[in-house]
């Protein structure tokens, strides 16, 4: 049966931790104060390197030692990719890599 | 103007729709299958949002996990949420009132979209990043309230749709590749993350990496510093041409 005040409480130490972690940078750095350099460094660097490292958490859960070893993920993301650099497109990129995916994975790799 | 900025908001938030649609709707069916009401998904949706952390969040409300495993559990799942408020700490500086919802709203989505996006001189910035940050919300809350609602009645295989968001993230990371001479940091990012992913095993790679990540990044600073300088922010006001 459902506890609904431990469930509660449940909801709300998890809302207010994933807020703690996203408000942490602007209340370590307020605004209108001087920051590290280092940090303002991080900050142009980051989401080049934090990009690469959510396309990987995408993939975290793809098995490629059995069948069919993740080649719906890479046929699809090799399509992404190629389709980008032709079109520069997101709405193609994005929409077609999906259709593509769904038809390998409900249609091709059963 | 506002509509203009809507529209462009609007459009770039379209590839997030589909995918939190699907996700959301997928967290919603799980909810609802260990007997949690849609009052539940919504609920969630609204204070929490966030992906990955709800879909654990089932788990530890069917499993009835301690206070303290459940703050754990989200510190490590959520924990990269920490690395996004650096990249716009000048971004988002004198924002206003928004400026709170904002930063609770950066998810993994709206961050990429935030984050990677070069705004016309038409575009009110303020009320496109509010506009982004909305809807994205509007669309999960959406998402997972549907899945509690009526996720077993959907009439379609939706299976694989969530690819949206892998290949969101997979054009963002090819239109900077494209954009910067520069590459380390990407490279640095997918290596690191792989490394880990193999080390540390899917649950716990997250946190190492993005420490490694960060220490790499200052490791490589003086290297890194010039190029990427050019074309991003310099002295908090931003440079909004493509590279």
């Amino acid at each position: 049966m459902v506890d609904n005040v431990h469930s509660l409480l449940i909801v709300i130490v998890m809302s207010i931790v994933t807020a703690a972690l996203r408000f942490a940078p602007f209340i370590l750095f307020p605004e209108g104060r001087k920051r590290p350099k280092v940090v303002t460094y991080l900050g142009t660097v980051l989401p080049y390197a934090l990009m690469g490292m959510l396309v990987v958490y995408c993939f975290k859960s793809v098995n490629v030692t059995s069948a069919p070893f993740g080649l719906p993920e890479l046929l699809a993301t090799v399509f992404v990719i190629v389709i980008h650099v032709w079109k520069r497109n997101t709405l193609i990129s994005v929409f077609g890599g999906v259709i593509l995916y769904m038809l390998l994975v409900q249609l091709v790799f059963v | 103007m506002i509509k203009q900025t809507f529209k462009r908001a609007f459009k770039n938030s379209l590839p997030i729709m589909a995918g939190y649609l699907a996700l959301g709707i997928g967290f919603g069916v799980l909810l609802q299958s260990k007997g949690y009401s849609f009052w539940w998904a919504i609920l969630m949706s609204i204070t929490i949002y966030a992906g990955a952390g709800q879909y654990a969040a089932v788990d530890l409300l069917s499993g009835g996990a301690t206070l303290l495993t459940t703050a754990f559990m989200t510190l490590i799942i959520n924990a990269r949420h920490f690395f996004y408020g650096f990249s716009l700490l000048d971004r988002y500086n004198k924002i206003g009132k928004i400026k709170p919802y904002l930063i609770f709203g950066l998810t993994d989505e709206t961050y990429s979209i935030v984050c990677s996006v070069q705004l016309e001189e038409d575009i009110d910035k303020k009320k496109y990043y509010f506009f982004i940050t909305l809807l994205d919300h509007i669309y999960w809350i959406a998402g997972c309230t549907i899945g509690a609602l009526a996720g077993t009645f959907i009439p379609f295989d939706s299976t694989g749709i969530d690819f949206a968001m892998t290949a969101l993230f997979i054009v963002i990371f090819v239109e900077q590749w494209l954009d910067h001479k520069q590459h380390l940091p990407a490279i640095l990012g997918i290596v690191t993350t792989v490394v880990c992913l193999l080390i540390f095993g899917s649950e716990y790679f997250l946190i190492p990496a993005m420490a490694l990540i960060a220490i790499e990044l200052v490791i490589f600073r003086k290297k890194l510093e010039e190029p990427i300088d050019n074309n991003s922010e310099v002295n908090g006001t931003e440079v909004n041409k493509v590279g």
